[in-house]
């Protein structure tokens, strides 16, 4: 690969640091567990053995302060909005948002008569992934989260440029 | 047979107690609020009804005729049941609560009254119990209309056009 190859022992691998970084961060985004309502089922389903979230590096964190990807995963109350808003703060940065399934996304089944349900979860806090379904099953949030997980390799922290 | 029973008691203890009509209901007992805390102290006390257990307390808006009250009865005594039904005045909804007669009518007459807006008089805690705090309207009531909006969030409409 140019001037720098085989200039070095095995093993050694060269790169830029901005690369290093977000391939590091896109490999382990621990999630905050964020279920709401029956998404939070599929979400427990894709966490447990058969689809095995660790296995693309994700692992469940309980406090927001450990993670990095909110998974909003249920129907999102005007009461909850304002707790969401203020744990979406609480996560430190880089931050990332997922809106798992309709309610999160749109409202859902309550998009036209529910008065106390959020019409979408962007309406409080930025999303990165929206993932349709009612509820998605464990492979579509897999897919969502390879997506967000591509999004984050695309960056780059240190030079503020995203690909 | 132990709703003969509750009517005949009734009227020998609270004489007037009763909404009387001609053709009585077969299933439930309409009674006057006025009389109705010592009415549910006699219902769990007289050894002969004893309904030890309160099931459920239902609010119902009927519109124009007033609101109602009520209150599913079950003995584990003598395993019978009764439902009790109680008009409220639409403009100032007031009854006599029942929370220190059964101990799980706190929550149930919290509901109603977070639904309704029904004043239980007498129980000691009375807030909302699943809607916010600083939540405006009485959300069942036919006549209730969303606030615009809640902590800055625009509050959804019903979208009456849409098919």
């Amino acid at each position: 690969m140019g001037l720098l190859e085989e200039k070095f022992e095995d093993n050694i691998i060269v790169a830029s640091f901005d690369k290093i970084l977000s391939w590091a961060r896109s490999t382990s985004p621990w999630f905050f567990q964020f279920g709401l309502a029956c998404c939070a089922i599929e979400l427990m389903a894709t966490g447990a053995s058969r689809h095995d979230l660790s296995r693309i590096g994700m692992i469940p964190r309980s406090s927001p302060r450990q993670a990095d990807v909110m998974i909003v995963a249920g129907t999102v109350t005007m009461k909850m909005a304002l707790r969401i808003k203020k744990l979406y703060e609480q996560m430190a940065d880089p931050k990332y948002v997922i809106s798992m399934g309709s309610c999160a996304t749109s409202g859902g089944p309550y998009w036209q008569y529910g008065y106390h349900v959020l019409k979408g979860v962007d309406i409080v806090v930025p999303v990165d992934v929206y993932v349709p379904g009612c509820p998605p099953r464990p492979e579509s949030l897999i897919e969502g989260l390879i997506k967000l997980q591509e999004k984050i390799l695309n960056e780059r922290p240190l030079t503020k440029k995203s690909a | 047979m132990i709703h003969e029973k509750v009517l005949k008691y009734l009227r020998e203890n609270f004489p007037g107690s009763i909404v009387e009509s001609e053709e009585m209901p077969a299933d439930f007992i309409p009674i006057y609020h006025e009389y109705w805390a010592e009415i549910a102290a006699f219902l769990r006390d007289d050894p002969d009804l004893r309904f030890d257990s309160l099931q459920c307390i239902t609010g119902v808006d009927l519109g124009e005729e007033g609101m109602d009250v009520r209150y599913n009865f079950h003995s584990m005594t003598h395993l019978h049941k009764i439902e009790i039904r109680i008009s409220v005045n639409r403009d100032k909804p007031k009854i006599p609560s029942i929370e220190q007669i059964w101990r799980i009518g706190d929550w149930f007459e919290r509901e109603v009254y977070d639904m309704y807006g029904i004043i239980f008089d007498g129980h000691r805690d009375l807030r909302r119990i699943l809607l916010p705090d600083d939540w405006e309207g009485w959300p069942l009531r036919k006549d209730y209309e969303t606030q615009e909006t809640f902590h800055g969030i625009v509050v959804p409409k019903v979208k009456e056009e849409w098919e």
